[in-house]
């Protein structure tokens, strides 16, 4: 039940914000606040339960819940968390917290209604995580979409209406393939067994020809490259990024983009093992080339919002590469990444929103001398860029170095592109820091340094990025039951040349090779 | 007291907590306590550890404080360990580092960012001090890319000036493009062992891996290049002259003493590797030798005393790289020790001599300050004559000695690398003795601004003094052979064989000496006896083009700038709209002409509309009636 | 009474419903057109009356009172129309109102 509560509290709280706005708006901020943080701790009580509960180390799942939705179809309502849904589920609440706190000042209108559509698309993203059903996850899936076109669209900045629409566009078409491709693995499963479901335990076993899967696999590789965004279909994302307000900007870097890389790691490849083998070496060449050119574009923008959404193309091809890199390095090396990321994406484009409250600007060539004005923002700002760039000690460094250790062992050519890809990241990063906080104050710019509410935001993303960056175990350990299950699948043994059989440290001259 | 060893980085990471969270809240005073008492118990400390260790009989001490990460083998560990090697970079660092905070504290003393300077600075200390003592590659890492970070936050400590700002990110920039060959190193090294854990890598590669074999050859490639972009070695260094836009202190810690060396602490920590491929070994000893001569050509022709310093640098390092080429791996670690004193030495002297000189750089309209600035004409003095390695009295005679002396005669030595370490020395005794005759002597051009105080000159005579008697540490054989340093040294590192009679070394010395005193007689007489000479010479137009071509860094810069820069540069800036979003703009475009086509059947006009009605009925009554 | 042939009475239907669609598309004038439409509908009202007659079925005579109706519902609404019109924009051409071009 509780994993029901985790979506009905955010979906029942999103209408309660908008009801008691009516009467002050002060108060939707403070329903929706609550609201967050009682979820936040519920899914940290489902993590006290990992530990401590052993019959969870046999089964993945350490929660399921179902109760049957339309029978005739086989359509249930089944929720299911393992680690490395709980990990995404506490990300996304923790963002969505921060969410609200940065829109605290900077939302002044419809502001229940804000809200509402902030904490749906929280509800669909959380609903994403947890479908084990999957129509209930194509239902989650659309949820998402309708809400955060609204916030885009109504609270955007100057080009928000086409920024909305593409995004709507393109992830609603790449939906609909999807659903094309959840209905064609539902028939083919009922055809060979008989038993027409949408249930994720049962289609994982589902018997298909290789033509067939390589299409089917198709219809959900579209949606989640979309999401993810894979290069070349990211066009979407900048646009969105940038033109979204602050808290759309945190969710969407943060977390809608997870829900790409979440549906690869949990549905394409258990569900089509063979034809994402055969579709690995185009898209982890797709996943470098992500790096190389999101890094060199972010590095031509002026836009301070525009080089921040780049700079995650570029992030997220670390993930595509780790995804289909397939070995545990690079497995756990993606989930760091999708965390990391999240946290350090979110935390520059909290900046940029802080900025642009106090210049009323995201021109890069505007800004310049910050530094001066606002010397705290700008040691925060340094950590997250630090972190953006993958300096050891933050938790980037940790994701990409286990992600390109991972690659390495499959490709040596694409980790060294990939690590090129760090020396981009330097370029623009460096580049932004630059801009905005160094050089002369040619504007005179007169600014406010961090308040009280901003110190809490910025002051809990750096603990994160350095907790993690120096202690990721506990997460690792999350993640590593459903990251076992991904490694047993049926394609992985004669995979790789070469796995070290056990840790070394016992034997120092043992033979591998 | 070994135990202690976590707490050496331990302290400057306070300091840099207290100071990067609450530092605006400190007075200056404060502000100089809190730096100083944080470095002074990290020296302290490594002092204590030091000494336990050598008591202790143990050559090596491993103290693990947690598992940093553990995937499927890859655990590195946030470990420190402790063996002659470190324990020479981790005493080196912490001292030369107290002196550098104790001078900084007085040089800095204007600066409106006093809280953020030191903050950086114990940071810096912090992670050099991880660097060295790092038990894993990729701690190491971790403490490499930190103090790649600190270096450019303290050369951009001006931010306000855009070229300090441009200076830092090239550091940053070209360094990176080290260490991402060396993260590839690394990939390989764990592919192949499993494991990055130094230690056990040092002992399973000559297991493993046949001498020459292809994976040590890449192996040792990849940490070559990043060895290259940290201690700026050709083809990498161009961004150590800029990096002198930094306050004068940061460059005498981190672009002389301790981060550049860091190069070299890689490559000796890892030596099992080039030992297993002796190409690469033989190219970091021909890239050491040509960086000295390139690098000593361009400080020979510069005016801002800190560029000469730092061309200076780059050339010292190239004599590391020498020797670690050759395989004299403590002759490596010597000179590196000495190094450390005579070039912070240097640069703090200079430091002070800019301060009085109001912010002047050109060495040109100094001059006659060594009356009005005695102590510290006299420390720049022994700093410049240890540089210039001065026979028997100064420090970098015997550590550039014992280079020379290995690059001859050890196996993968020759002569070609002794005639250009020769050669270097000859350069380094013409740029040294210029350098003090010009700002020194001659009339005075300008000025006293400011006169030293106590905290600027006591680090100075104290490093002016180790400047000197460091060289005893390790004497070569033909002065009695007393060697402490590389005894102790060689319980980390593998001895180099000594052949070669005692009468070849004094010969060899002799040689030496000559040519440090021929150097100097030159720059006597250029600028001193006969000052108009070199203006007479630059009449030449070649020698002038020359000139010019070593005062900008055998122009290195423009080349970069062409073939990397500028294209990196062009094809961001042509593509700034991204290409690929033209194809969903072309989806538009398609759809857009179609609606504008079927638009105009929309005239609004009634009787357009019942035409079009009439029209239509009579071609579906033709094709009922027809068909 | 001699039996006027089928055929004559449809082909005079015929010809005044293509006199009636002439008139639709030529005139300008909104009261023309009015009347060209009202020709059109006794055009089809004619051609029921002739069918119902050549039958002997009172369908036909029963649709041509239909059409009397709707045309006489047709030419009030269209008449008011035509005044509402004029009282906007002062004219009775129809090329004026083009408002609801794409």
């Amino acid at each position: 039940m509780i994993l029901l509560f985790l979506i009905l509290i955010l979906l029942l709280s999103g209408l309660l914000s908008a009801v008691v706005s009516r009467w002050n708006a002060q108060n939707a901020r403070w329903t929706a606040l609550s609201a967050l943080v009682i979820d936040l701790l519920l899914a940290i009580s489902i993590c006290g339960r990992t530990w401590i509960d052993p019959a969870t180390e046999n089964n993945s799942w350490i929660a399921v819940w179902k109760t049957p939705w339309i029978p005739q179809l086989g359509i249930e309502f089944h929720l299911g968390i393992d680690g490395l849904s709980l990990t995404m589920v506490i990300l996304t609440l923790f963002l969505g917290i921060l969410a609200v706190l940065v829109s605290w000042k900077e939302i002044t209108e419809r502001i229940g209604f804000f809200h509402l559509n902030l904490l749906w698309v929280l509800a669909g993203i959380v609903g994403v995580f947890l479908a084990l059903d999957l129509f209930l996850f194509y239902f989650f899936w659309e949820l998402m979409l309708v809400p955060m076109y609204f916030l885009i669209g109504v609270w955007g900045h100057e080009n928000r209406i086409y920024a909305a629409y593409k995004f709507f566009i393109f992830t609603q078409v790449s939906g609909l393939l999807m659903l094309l491709g959840i209905l064609g693995v539902y028939f083919i499963h009922g055809q060979t067994t008989g038993d027409y479901t949408f249930n994720y335990n049962d289609l994982i076993h589902t018997d298909m020809d290789s033509w067939t899967a390589w299409w089917l696999m198709w219809g959900f590789v579209l949606a989640f490259a979309v999401k993810l965004p894979a290069v070349p279909i990211h066009t979407w994302l900048p646009d969105a990024h940038t033109e979204a307000p602050t808290a759309g900007s945190v969710i969407l870097a943060g977390l809608l983009l997870k829900t790409g890389a979440y549906g690869l790691l949990r549905f394409v490849l258990p569900i089509f093992p063979n034809a994402a083998e055969a579709l690995a070496p185009y898209a982890m060449t797709l996943g470098a080339i992500g790096i190389l050119y999101g890094a060199k574009l972010a590095f031509a923008q002026t836009d301070f919002k525009r080089l921040v959404a780049y700079t995650s193309v570029s992030h997220m091809g670390f993930v595509l590469l780790g995804i289909f890199a397939m070995n545990e390095w690079a497995y756990q090396g993606t989930v760091m990444q999708m965390i990391a990321h999240g946290l350090s994406t979110s935390a520059l484009f909290i900046m940029a929103g802080i900025l642009h409250e106090r210049t009323h600007t995201r021109d890069l060539d505007r800004m310049g001398g910050l530094w001066s004005a606002a010397p705290r923002m700008g040691g925060v700002t340094m950590v997250f860029v630090m972190a953006s760039l993958g300096l050891p000690g933050l938790a980037n460094f940790v994701a990409e170095f286990l992600i390109l250790i991972g690659v390495y062992q499959v490709s040596m050519v694409l980790a060294g592109l990939s690590v090129i890809g760090l020396v981009f990241a330097t370029v623009y990063s460096l580049r932004l820091m630059q801009k905005v906080f160094l050089g002369p104050n040619t504007e005179n710019w007169r600014i406010d340094d961090l308040c009280m509410r901003e110190w809490i935001i910025v002051g809990a993303l750096i603990l994160f990025l350095i907790v993690l960056g120096l202690y990721p175990q506990p997460v690792l350990d999350t993640v590593q039951p459903t990251i076992d299950r991904l490694l047993l699948l049926p394609n992985e043994v004669e995979h790789y040349s070469y796995l070290p059989p056990q840790p070394l440290s016992s034997d120092i001259g043992g033979g591998i090779r | 007291m070994l135990n202690t060893l976590w707490l050496v980085p331990t302290f400057p990471l306070i300091g840099f907590l207290l100071l990067a969270l609450a530092g605006g809240t400190f007075t200056r005073k404060a502000i100089a306590v809190i730096t100083l008492t944080a470095m002074g118990l990290s020296l302290v400390c490594s002092l204590l550890v030091t000494v336990s260790f050598l008591h202790s009989g143990q050559t090596e001490f491993t103290q693990v404080l947690w598992t940093w990460m553990d995937v499927r083998g890859f655990d590195p560990a946030i470990g420190l360990h402790l063996d002659a090697l470190s324990v020479i970079f981790m005493l080196v660092v912490t001292f030369v580092g107290f002196l550098i905070h104790l001078y900084s504290t007085e040089f800095m003393t204007e600066d409106p960012g006093y809280a953020r300077f030191f903050a950086y600075m114990n940071l810096f200390v912090m992670s050099m001090l991880l660097l060295v003592l790092a038990d894993n590659l990729v701690f190491l890492y971790l403490g490499w890319e930190g103090v790649g970070l600190c270096s450019y936050l303290l050369i951009g400590f001006w931010y306000q000036d855009s070229a300090n700002g441009h200076a830092a990110q090239k550091a940053f920039i070209v360094t990176r493009v080290g260490d991402a060959a060396m993260a590839i190193g690394l990939f390989l090294l764990f592919t192949h062992f499993g494991t990055l854990h130094i230690q056990e890598i040092l002992q399973l590669a000559p297991k493993r891996w046949e001498t020459g074999s292809t994976a040590a050859i890449t192996a040792a490639l990849m940490l070559m290049i990043g060895a290259f972009g940290k201690s700026a070695q050709l083809p990498l260094q161009t961004w150590l002259p800029d990096a002198m836009a930094g306050p004068t202190p940061v460059s005498a810690l981190i672009h002389a003493a301790t981060m550049v060396t860091a190069g070299v602490y890689l490559i000796a920590r890892t030596h099992v590797l080039f030992e297993l491929a002796p190409s690469i070994q033989l190219v970091v000893a021909i890239v050491g030798a040509i960086t000295l001569l390139v690098a000593g050509c361009s400080a020979l022709v510069q005016r801002d005393i800190k560029r000469v310093l730092a061309y200076s640098t780059i050339s010292q390092i190239g004599y590391m790289f020498l020797a670690l080429g050759v395989g004299a791996w403590s002759a490596a670690v010597f000179h590196f020790m000495t190094h450390a004193f005579f070039k912070a030495l240097l640069f703090l002297s200079a430091g002070a001599v800019i301060m009085a000189m109001s912010h002047e750089h050109d060495m040109f309209k100094m001059g006659g300050l060594y009356k009005k600035l005695p102590i510290t004409f006299w420390t720049f003095l022994i700093g410049s004559a240890s540089l210039a390695a001065l026979p028997l009295v100064t420090a970098g005679f015997y550590s550039k000695d014992a280079i020379l002396w290995n690059a001859l005669i050890l196996d993968s030595g020759s002569g070609w690398l002794w005639l250009a370490g020769i050669l270097g020395a000859f350069i380094t005794a013409v740029y040294s003795s210029r350098m003090v005759i010009v700002t020194f002597f001659g009339e005075q051009k300008k000025e006293i601004h400011q006169y030293p105080g106590l905290r600027i000159q006591t680090p100075l005579v104290i490093l002016a003094v180790f400047s000197v008697i460091a060289g005893f540490l390790d004497m070569p054989h033909s002065l009695g052979g007393f060697a402490p340093f590389s005894g102790f040294l060689h319980t980390a590192l593998p001895h180099a064989e000594e052949r070669g009679s005692v009468g070849l070394e004094v010969l060899m010395q002799l040689i030496a000496a000559a040519v440090t005193f021929g150097g100097i007689y030159l720059a006597y007489v250029a600028y001193y006896k006969k000052p108009d000479m070199p203006q007479a010479l630059m009449t030449y137009p070649l020698l002038n083009n020359v000139r010019n071509f070593w005062f900008h860094g055998w122009r290195f810069d423009d080349l970069y700038n062409a073939i990397f820069i500028q294209p990196f540069v062009c094809a961001a800036r042509w593509n700034k709209q991204d290409a690929f979003d033209a194809i969903p703009q072309w989806i538009t475009w398609v759809n857009y002409g179609l609606y504008w086509t079927l638009r105009q059947t929309q005239t609004g006009n009634i009787r357009w509309y019942a035409s079009g009605v009439a029209v239509g009925a009579i071609i579906l009554i033709a094709l009922v009636v027809l068909l | 009474m001699a039996q006027i042939p089928m055929e004559h009475g449809l082909l005079l239907a015929g010809i005044l419903f293509v006199l009636g669609l002439t008139g639709v598309l030529v005139r300008r004038n909104i009261i023309f057109l009015l009347m060209s439409i009202e020709i059109m509908l006794n055009a089809a009202g004619l051609a029921f009356v002739v069918a119902g007659a050549r039958w002997g079925e009172a369908g036909g005579q029963i649709m041509f009172l239909f059409i009397l109706a709707i045309t006489a519902a047709e030419v009030a609404v269209g008449l008011a129309l035509v005044l509402a019109m004029f009282k906007k924009v002062k004219t009775l051409d129809t090329n004026v109102l083009n408002q609801l071009k794409g």
